[in-house]
């Protein structure tokens, strides 16, 4: 009987916990959807004073071309190893433009752009919103009647979302130079048929316009997940390591997620 | 033409009479959840007078604070700022009487990424319509008050505690406020800088014509300082008066708090379900 009454209290213990998390959970999610639209109400600071929101732009976009640069150029010169070892083999080598070109504006321009800024502005965000709320110096704005989501939080929202296509952009655009300099300098591939194939096969809404939908979806995935971190953090140093760590973490796979509703939607069917 | 914007007349439809009381809190509760953190509290803050709100870390006095400045809502009871009930503003109202508070925070919550001037001319730029050159003659002269004209182009990490004391106490009064409220203000200053910041409050608050609501358990700085004293143990008021009155206070909780008493009323030890001689006996039945 006891060994019943144990067995029947741990269950009930693990009944609770689950409750208990899942409750959090889907009340913090709807915590981040309330904050998605406070940012959207509280924008016209953002827009009315753009020095603030061009400020972020330098902050998340500026600084991190660096390592978009950087990480676009090898991508591309990867890819371009990659796809020529693979197209010789059906001898169409001078495919190897279309490849790289599609493959970059695609899908690794936005993905892959997405993922170095979540890492690398996306985490700084959350970080520098995190510090001002552990340093009450959101609550400090909030006494001076200021309202730290207007003054805060949707100028780097919208610097964010306006670095990301800008970003990605130029990630394929290094990526092609980077497969160009594989392909065609190293490698021998016919310059000529790498440039004309590529600019008769990409399709500019098909491709281009699809690549940049994306890159600006997932733009305003980092900045909500970044900023809604940030604010949300505990107030403690190890509340603020932790938030840091769940904006990459989720950032990313948000990003992966969303990205194959988008290609669903866009490159397939008709 | 740069002027002034005033908050709209309709948000303070009756200006109290000079005589009210500044703020006035009346039988205040506050609870997290199912933890009490005040109980029955009444406060009154008159103009032109500087109170202090002293008690033991932990007993309620940000809270306090935090309620006056509508941060916080209350679980049962009012607190008015001038004859506004606070809780019951909506938020364009309560952001309209936060212009006419100011606050220092306990570590001065400095915007690290400005520099000393910029912090101070905040309010200004976010409020009014000043043109930079006024603004700029404003910031100079609120740091000159707190003797810090030379400090103007230096960032927060380059100030020390006191300093940044003092900076955060020239960006409370940067818009003449009525009422300034100051959480911890002595906390983790050396002697010269405590005293600079305790004559600083009854000065700028003489000076402004404003009211000063002191949060500390600083004693003996803050009764240099202040015309009033609310004590504040475990959530209630358990003593008040002036400072001389405080100081000859025979209850036992002042007394303890005043003198610094390690044993008292507050007890030494952290409450134990069970007694050291039990706690004792156990640990020797467990080594056998």
């Amino acid at each position: 009987m006891d060994k019943v009454y144990k067995a029947g209290s741990k269950v009930a213990q693990f009944l609770q916990f689950l409750g208990n998390t899942v409750t959090k959970r889907i009340f913090r999610l709807g915590f981040a959807a309330r904050f998605f639209v406070a940012i959207f109400l509280q924008s016209g600071t953002a827009f009315r004073r753009l020095n603030l929101t061009l400020r972020e732009v330098y902050f998340s976009g500026v600084l991190s071309l660096i390592i978009i640069l950087v990480s676009g150029l090898f991508v591309g010169m990867v890819l371009g190893l990659q796809g020529y070892d693979t197209l010789q083999r059906y001898g169409s080598t001078e495919a190897l433009g279309i490849l790289v070109a599609l493959s970059l504006v695609r899908e690794l321009g936005p993905v892959v752009a997405a993922l170095l800024f979540a890492s690398r502005a996306g985490s700084a965000i959350t970080a520098e919103i995190g510090l001002m709320k552990a340093t009450e110096q959101l609550s400090a704005m909030e006494m001076m009647a200021v309202n730290p989501i207007a003054r805060v939080v949707a100028p780097r929202f919208w610097g964010g979302v306006v670095s990301m296509p800008l970003l990605a952009a130029l990630f394929s655009a290094m990526g092609i130079l980077g497969g160009y300099l594989v392909g065609v300098k190293l490698i021998g591939v016919d310059e000529g048929s790498f440039w004309s194939q590529m600019q008769a096969s990409v399709d500019f809404q098909k491709d281009i316009l699809n690549g940049v939908i994306k890159s600006v979806v997932f733009g305003v995935i980092v900045s909500w997940v970044a900023v809604f971190e940030g604010y949300d953090a505990d107030p403690t140093a190890e509340g603020v390591s932790r938030a840091t760590t769940r904006t990459v973490v989720t950032s990313s796979l948000a990003i992966l997620a969303a990205d194959f509703i988008l290609t669903a939607f866009m490159f397939t069917g008709a | 033409m740069a002027r002034f914007k005033r908050p709209e007349p309709t948000f303070f439809p009756t200006y109290p009479m000079p005589q009210e009381p500044l703020v006035e809190i009346r039988d205040l509760n506050f609870s997290y959840d199912t933890r009490t953190i005040l109980s029955g509290i009444n406060i009154t803050i008159p103009r032109g007078k500087v109170v202090a709100i002293m008690g033991s870390s932990g007993c309620g006095k940000t809270t306090t604070l935090r309620l006056i400045g509508g941060q916080l809502k209350p679980t049962s009871g009012s607190v008015k700022v001038t004859g506004q009930v606070v809780h019951e503003l909506d938020a364009k109202q309560l952001y309209a009487l936060r212009r006419r508070m100011g606050m220092l925070f306990q570590f001065g919550a400095l915007f690290t990424d400005m520099s000393v001037f910029d912090n101070i001319a905040f309010q200004m730029r976010e409020h009014t319509d000043l043109p930079e050159a006024m603004i700029r003659d404003l910031v100079l002269m609120k740091l000159h008050a707190v003797g810090l004209r030379g400090a103007h182009n230096l960032m927060p990490t380059e100030l020390s505690g006191g300093m940044a004391r003092r900076v955060a106490l020239a960006r409370a009064i940067a818009l003449d406020p009525m009422l300034i409220m100051y959480d911890e203000p002595f906390a983790g200053l050396d002697p010269i800088s405590l005293s600079i910041v305790g004559e600083l409050i009854r000065k700028l608050n003489d000076a402004l014509g404003a009211s000063s609501i002191v949060v500390t358990h600083d004693v003996q700085e803050s009764l240099k300082i202040v015309d009033y004293v609310y004590f504040v143990s475990e959530g209630k008021i358990v003593a008040e008066g002036t400072a001389e009155e405080i100081k000859n206070s025979k209850t036992s909780y002042v007394h303890q708090f005043v003198w610094g008493e390690a044993d008292g009323p507050v007890p030494f030890h952290y409450p134990a379900k069970k007694t050291y001689g039990e706690q004792l006996m156990e640990s020797a039945v467990y080594r056998g």
